[in-house]
C-alpha cells in the first residue's frame, strides 16, 4: 500500500496572499493571486500545470475559473471537496495521488476565502440559518448547538471530565501560539498575551473563551504539488510527501455532529489516524522535528497532540504547558502562530510554514535541521494528516 | 411549556421523511427511536438503515427519555446577537440509559449546578403548533458515577 504513493510527489511551490481582515478583493482574486505566486515560487509555467483542487464550505471558487484565469490550457484532473478540517491537508494528498499516479505533472491547491469580511463561518451571520434546521442541524439547532465552537466545546469538555485537563491548559496553547506569532509579520495577531490575559478574556461557551477560538481572516493559501522525478529540477529543494491520510473514530457523524460516535468523544480522530500516517512514512512521532496542528480550537491542539503520540493519552494540556510545544520545546507546534495567532485559512496556512522549515527558510523561526513535519486537519471525530519530509 | 419569541427554541427542525416520525412524536410528548428489525440495536438520529447490521426493517419504540448528562457547555455569547435575552444557557449531550446519546438544551437548572453524569429526564416544550422540542431538565438525585471508558486507541 504504502509503496504506491510515498515520496512520489513533493511539494515544489507555496504561494500566497495578504493575511486581512477585510481583503477588498474577490475570493477570485485571492485564490488566482495565491495560485500564481506557487507558480512562480516553483519557477513552472502555467501550461505545465494540469491539475487543481480546492476545499471549502461554499466560500471558495471553482477551481477551473483559477484555472482559466492562470491560463491552465491543459487542465485535467480537477477536484472541489466540500469541507473543512475533516480534508483541509488531505486535498494535497488527493494532489499527491494524481500526480504519483501519473495522472496529472503539477496540481496546485488553494484555500482562498474571505472568512471576515464575507460568509464568517464563526456564525454571526446565522440569523437566517437559525429559523430552520435542515437535515442533521434539525438536531443541533433546536438544541442551541449553532456554532462550530458550541459544538466543539462540547468534546473539549468531555476531555476535561476525563482527563483533568484545565482551561489554563488552553492559555498554555494560545500563549505559546502568540509567542511564535511575535517572529511572523504575516501574523495577523501579534500583542503579546499572557496567561492571565487568556484567562480573563471574555468566555464565548464555557469551556471556551475569546482567546481559545481561532480569528476568522481574509486570504489565500496554495502549494504546487509535482511529481517527485520532475521535482528535483525545480527552484527549491523538494519536500516531499511521505504519507497522508483520514480517519474517523467510530460513526463520526456529520463535522460536528459527533453525538453519533460510540466512543467517548474525549480522543479525537488522531489516534486512529497515526498509526496510517507512520506506517506509509515509514517513520514515528519521535521522528517528526515541526509540526502544523489544525488550531481551530486551543482543545484540538491537546487531543491532537495525544493521538499523535507527542504526549501520552490525557496529558496533552500538561506537555503544553511544561513547554513542549514551544519552538525550543520538544516537539515545536505552530512556529509561525497557527490559527490562533497568523491567520485561519483552514490549515493550509500551517503547511507552508512546514515548508519553510524544510528548505531551512523560516528565518528566525527556523527549528534547527528540521527534516520532518506533520500537518493535520481536525473535525473532531474525523480529521486527515499529511507527513512531509526532505 | 412553550418558548419565548425570538429564542432559539424557534429555531424549527424541518422533518425529512426519515425523521418525521420522530417529530411527531414529540408533538405529541414521546420520545421514540428507531429500534432495528434485525439485531434490536436502537439508533439516533434517525436513520434509514440499521449501522450495526444493514437491516432496512425497524420500529419506532417509545422511551422512558431518562439519562445522564455526558456533557455539556454553558452558552454565554449569544449567536446571533438577536438571541442575547437567552444567554447564558446550557446545552448538553445526554447520554439516555436506553444507550443513545442526543443532543439537547437542559432546563430548571443553574449553569454553576451543573455536573458532569447528572441524572435527567425528558420533557417537550411547545414552540409553535404541531411542534415540541425535546429538552432535558434534572431528575433531582444525581445518577450513579459513569463506568470508565474502555478501548481507549
Amino acid at each position: 500500500m504504502s509503496d504506491e504513493f510515498s515520496g512520489r510527489s513533493a511539494i515544489t511551490g507555496i504561494g500566497q496572499t495578504e493575511y486581512t481582515r477585510d481583503s477588498g478583493k474577490s475570493v477570485a482574486h485571492l485564490a488566482a493571486e495565491s495560485c500564481a505566486n506557487a507558480v512562480a515560487d516553483a519557477g513552472v509555467d502555467p501550461v505545465e500545470v494540469d491539475g487543481i483542487v480546492t476545499f471549502g464550505v461554499n466560500d471558495t471558487v471553482f477551481p477551473r475559473a483559477v484555472a482559466t484565469q492562470l491560463g491552465m490550457t491543459e487542465l485535467g484532473f480537477q477536484q472541489y471537496i466540500h469541507g473543512g478540517g475533516e480534508s483541509s491537508v488531505m486535498s494535497i494528498g488527493l494532489a499527491g495521488m494524481a500526480v504519483a499516479t501519473g495522472m496529472a505533472r503539477h496540481v496546485l491547491v488553494f484555500r482562498a476565502l474571505n472568512g471576515r469580511s464575507g460568509h464568517r463561518l464563526g456564525g454571526s451571520d446565522a440569523e437566517q440559518a437559525l429559523s430552520e434546521g435542515h437535515d442533521d442541524e434539525q438536531f443541533t439547532l433546536p438544541a442551541g448547538l449553532i456554532s462550530p465552537a458550541q459544538r466543539m466545546a462540547l468534546a473539549a469538555k468531555r476531555h476535561m471530565i476525563r482527563y483533568g485537563t484545565t482551561t489554563r491548559d488552553y492559555a498554555a496553547v494560545a500563549v505559546t501560539f502568540r509567542e511564535h506569532a511575535q517572529l511572523n509579520d504575516r501574523a495577523l495577531m501579534r500583542k503579546p498575551m499572557t496567561i492571565e490575559d487568556h484567562q480573563a478574556s471574555r468566555m464565548i461557551v464555557d469551556p471556551f473563551r475569546l482567546f481559545d477560538i481561532c480569528q476568522e481572516n481574509d486570504g489565500a493559501c496554495a502549494v504546487l504539488v509535482s511529481r517527485a522525478d520532475e521535482a528535483s529540477s525545480l527552484r527549491h529543494a523538494p519536500v516531499f510527501v511521505l504519507a497522508a491520510g483520514q480517519a474517523s473514530r467510530p460513526r463520526p457523524g456529520y463535522a460536528w455532529e459527533f453525538y453519533t460516535s460510540e466512543d467517548d468523544i474525549a480522543d479525537d480522530y488522531s489516534g486512529v489516524l497515526a498509526p496510517q500516517l507512520w506506517k506509509q512514512a515509514r517513520l514515528g512521532p519521535d521522528d517528526v522535528d515541526v509540526v502544523s496542528l489544525y488550531d481551530c480550537f486551543t482543545a484540538a491542539v491537546i487531543s491532537q497532540l495525544e493521538g499523535f503520540g507527542f504526549a501520552p493519552r490525557g496529558e496533552g494540556g500538561a506537555f503544553v504547558s511544561d513547554g513542549g510545544i514551544r519552538r525550543d520545546g520538544a516537539k515545536p507546534v505552530n512556529t509561525q502562530g497557527g490559527m490562533l495567532s497568523e491567520a485561519y485559512i483552514h490549515g493550509i496556512n500551517g503547511v507552508l510554514e512546514l515548508v519553510r522549515q524544510l528548505r531551512g527558510d523560516a528565518g528566525e523561526r527556523q527549528v534547527p535541521g528540521a527534516s520532518v513535519g506533520l500537518a493535520s486537519g481536525f473535525a473532531n471525530t474525523t480529521g486527515c494528516g499529511l507527513v512531509v519530509g526532505r | 411549556m412553550s418558548a419565548e419569541p425570538g429564542s432559539t427554541f424557534q429555531s424549527l427542525p424541518v422533518p425529512d421523511a426519515d425523521t418525521a416520525p420522530f417529530w411527531e412524536a414529540c408533538a405529541e410528548g414521546q420520545l421514540v427511536f428507531q429500534r432495528c428489525a434485525g439485531c434490536g440495536t436502537l439508533r439516533f438520529p434517525p436513520a434509514p438503515v440499521c449501522h450495526r447490521c444493514r437491516s432496512w426493517e425497524y420500529a419506532w419504540e417509545p422511551q422512558d427519555g431518562r439519562g445522564q448528562v455526558y456533557s455539556w457547555v454553558v452558552v454565554e455569547h449569544p449567536i446571533p446577537p438577536s438571541i442575547a435575552d437567552e444567554v447564558p444557557y446550557v446545552s448538553a449531550l445526554v447520554e439516555l440509559d436506553c444507550g443513545v446519546r442526543m443532543p439537547a438544551r437542559l432546563v430548571d437548572v443553574g449553569a454553576d449546578d451543573m455536573t458532569a453524569g447528572m441524572a435527567v429526564s425528558v420533557r417537550f416544550l411547545h414552540t409553535a403548533p404541531g411542534v415540541a422540542l425535546p429538552v432535558f431538565a434534572p431528575d433531582g438525585h444525581q445518577a450513579a458515577p459513569q463506568a470508565p471508558p474502555t478501548g481507549d486507541r
